[in-house]
């Protein structure tokens, strides 16, 4: 506007013969509006363009991917993630973050700092966005550089979605293999970074720290109580069928949907008694799954389904905590699930599923990361530092490595260094660490990731 | 009066942000609303927990998206 005032008052001694050519005026067409768009556009055109439909290879890969999300869908969203989720909101809003914080403070003892700060990334880490200021909190207010690159590293590989999901799907060895080593080398990895820039730590600013309060007060044994109930009724309902008859296992797998059931039921009076739940309610869900349970017994998913529906009416009718409870799982639910899925049709269409070949042929995975050897494990931790994973879809890609041949060290290389990094994640650390402390930190989790998976691999073949 | 959202911007800080704004609209107190994204920033308040307010220099809700009602109590 004033660009325009400013040219009328000068332009008026000379005339109209500098208004016709008027170099200045702004063009219509703003392309910094436009080129990402169109660049969309373009870019979708081009793919369908050159789409390869005639390829078996392609059709093969677009089957495998549907056929993948389709097992997913089957197997594990009703009796594992939804659960998951529930867990997870139950987490975010039952665990009080301040009390495990004021091990962490600047007045905490070292050594406990470090354990805490290893292990509390399961309650503190579960939204990947609190993360980085919890660290950068933990480093400059709280405990120190070591304590807080320990909860770095550990935080995304121990949260309980992560956990449960690898377990279920990658199996329990790996699972447990992921969430022991991340704990571990997590302290090894803190403690070395803290020897390394000892000289640096300054004294800390004894200024006050504001700890979030937790939305409700419970006794800690009723909180484990509950965690238990909603623990054992997920293990129990995807308990799956054993190998052989007649051991411990296909005893518990015979009974296991009465065991669910009574987890349920735990967990139903456990909300009665603490939660304001009206006992009406909990007897009209309790009937609701009773029925189709007796009627069609082959049919489990179906009193499940209505289960969970009962489960969600009685949060949501109630006022309360059992509010915050389902608001913070609804968080979890819609952050993740379209994420997942996205992970799940990509992994298919480039991996496949075991024992058939997507995308990329599996010759290629197995010359790579095939077997244990040192290079193996070196080349899936580079991968897995720089890769990005949005959360959770680490399991379903790597599900598609291992079918296609990767070997079971390299794999938990890559999930040790996969999820606490990534290039865009190393930015943002670079500008909370600064350079020379954040190529310590990677390098230091690519050895101890690549070492992880040289040993897990000599034992797990 | 001086307001700050401490958050480094996920959805849970944005939504923070829009209950503050709301609640002073509503009261109708003269009051500028600032958004801290910077993760260092957030640190130096000593805040463990995002999204986290800041009214005037003092913290007053920490690793939870507050009521409204509450953030009108801080401002009046």
């Amino acid at each position: 506007m004033s660009e325009s005032l400013s040219m009328t008052t000068a332009d008026n001694g000379v005339g109209e013969s500098t208004q016709a050519i008027a170099p200045e005026e702004p063009s219509l067409i703003d392309w910094k509006e436009i080129w990402k768009p169109l660049a969309w556009i373009v870019g979708g055109f081009l793919l369908f363009f050159f789409l390869p439909v005639d390829s078996g290879r392609f059709t093969g890969s677009v089957i495998e991917a549907l056929a993948l999300a389709k097992w997913y869908a089957q197997e594990h969203v009703l009796l594992c993630l939804v659960p998951a989720f529930f867990i997870a909101g139950g987490v975010a809003v039952f665990v009080s973050q301040g009390s495990v914080m004021k091990y962490l403070g600047a007045g905490a003892s070292k050594v406990l700092s470090y354990g805490v700060a290893s292990v509390s990334g399961s309650v503190l880490a579960v939204c990947s966005c609190t993360v980085l200021p919890l660290f950068a909190g933990i480093w400059k207010r709280g405990a120190g550089l070591g304590p807080a690159i320990a909860f770095l590293y550990s935080g995304p590989a121990i949260n309980v979605l992560a956990i449960i999901l690898t377990a279920r799907i990658l199996g329990p060895e790996i699972g447990v293999a992921r969430a022991v080593g991340a704990v571990l080398f997590s302290v090894v990895i803190g403690l070395l970074m803290h020897l390394m820039f000892r000289k640096e730590e300054a004294a800390k600013a004894a200024a006050a720290m504001h700890m979030p309060t937790p939305e409700v007060e419970r006794p800690l044994w009723q909180t484990a109580l509950l965690f238990a109930a909603m623990v054992g009724l997920l293990v129990s309902a995807t308990w799956s069928r054993p190998a052989q008859a007649g051991s411990l296992w296909s005893a518990v797998f015979a009974v296991k949907w009465l065991m669910a059931g009574g987890f349920a039921l735990l967990l139903g009076v456990l909300m009665v008694r603490w939660m304001r739940v009206k006992v009406y309610k909990l007897v009209i869900a309790a009937l609701a799954v009773l029925v189709p349970a007796l009627m069609l017994p082959q049919y489990p998913l179906l009193a499940f389904s209505i289960g969970l529906v009962a489960f969600v009416t009685l949060l949501t009718t109630t006022r309360g905590e059992t509010e915050s409870w389902f608001m913070a799982s609804w968080d979890f639910t819609k952050q993740i699930m379209p994420l997942l899925l996205a992970g799940v049709l990509v992994a298919g269409l480039l991996l496949g599923r075991p024992g058939a070949e997507g995308l990329i042929p599996s010759q290629w995975i197995s010359s790579l990361v095939g077997g244990n050897s040192l290079w193996a494990n070196l080349f899936a931790s580079v991968v897995g530092a720089f890769m990005y994973f949005a959360t959770l879809t680490e399991v379903p890609i790597l599900q598609g490595l291992i079918g296609a041949g990767m070997g079971k060290g390299p794999a938990l290389a890559l999930l040790l260094a996969g999820p606490a990094l990534s290039l865009p994640n190393m930015l943002v650390i670079r500008s909370v660490l600064g350079t020379k402390k954040t190529v310590a930190f990677v390098t230091l989790v690519v050895v101890m990731a690549t070492i992880s998976g040289l040993i897990f691999g000599h034992f797990f073949k | 009066m001086d307001i700050k959202v401490l958050g480094p911007g996920c959805a849970k800080c944005q939504q923070t942000e829009k209950i503050v704004k709301e609640a002073i609209a509503e009261s109708g107190v003269p009051a500028t609303v600032e958004k801290v994204t910077d993760v260092m920033e957030i640190a130096g308040y000593g805040v463990f927990g995002t999204p986290a307010v800041v009214v005037d220099g003092e913290v007053k809700s920490v690793g939870k998206i507050p009521k409204k009602a509450e953030v009108l109590g801080w401002i009046k």
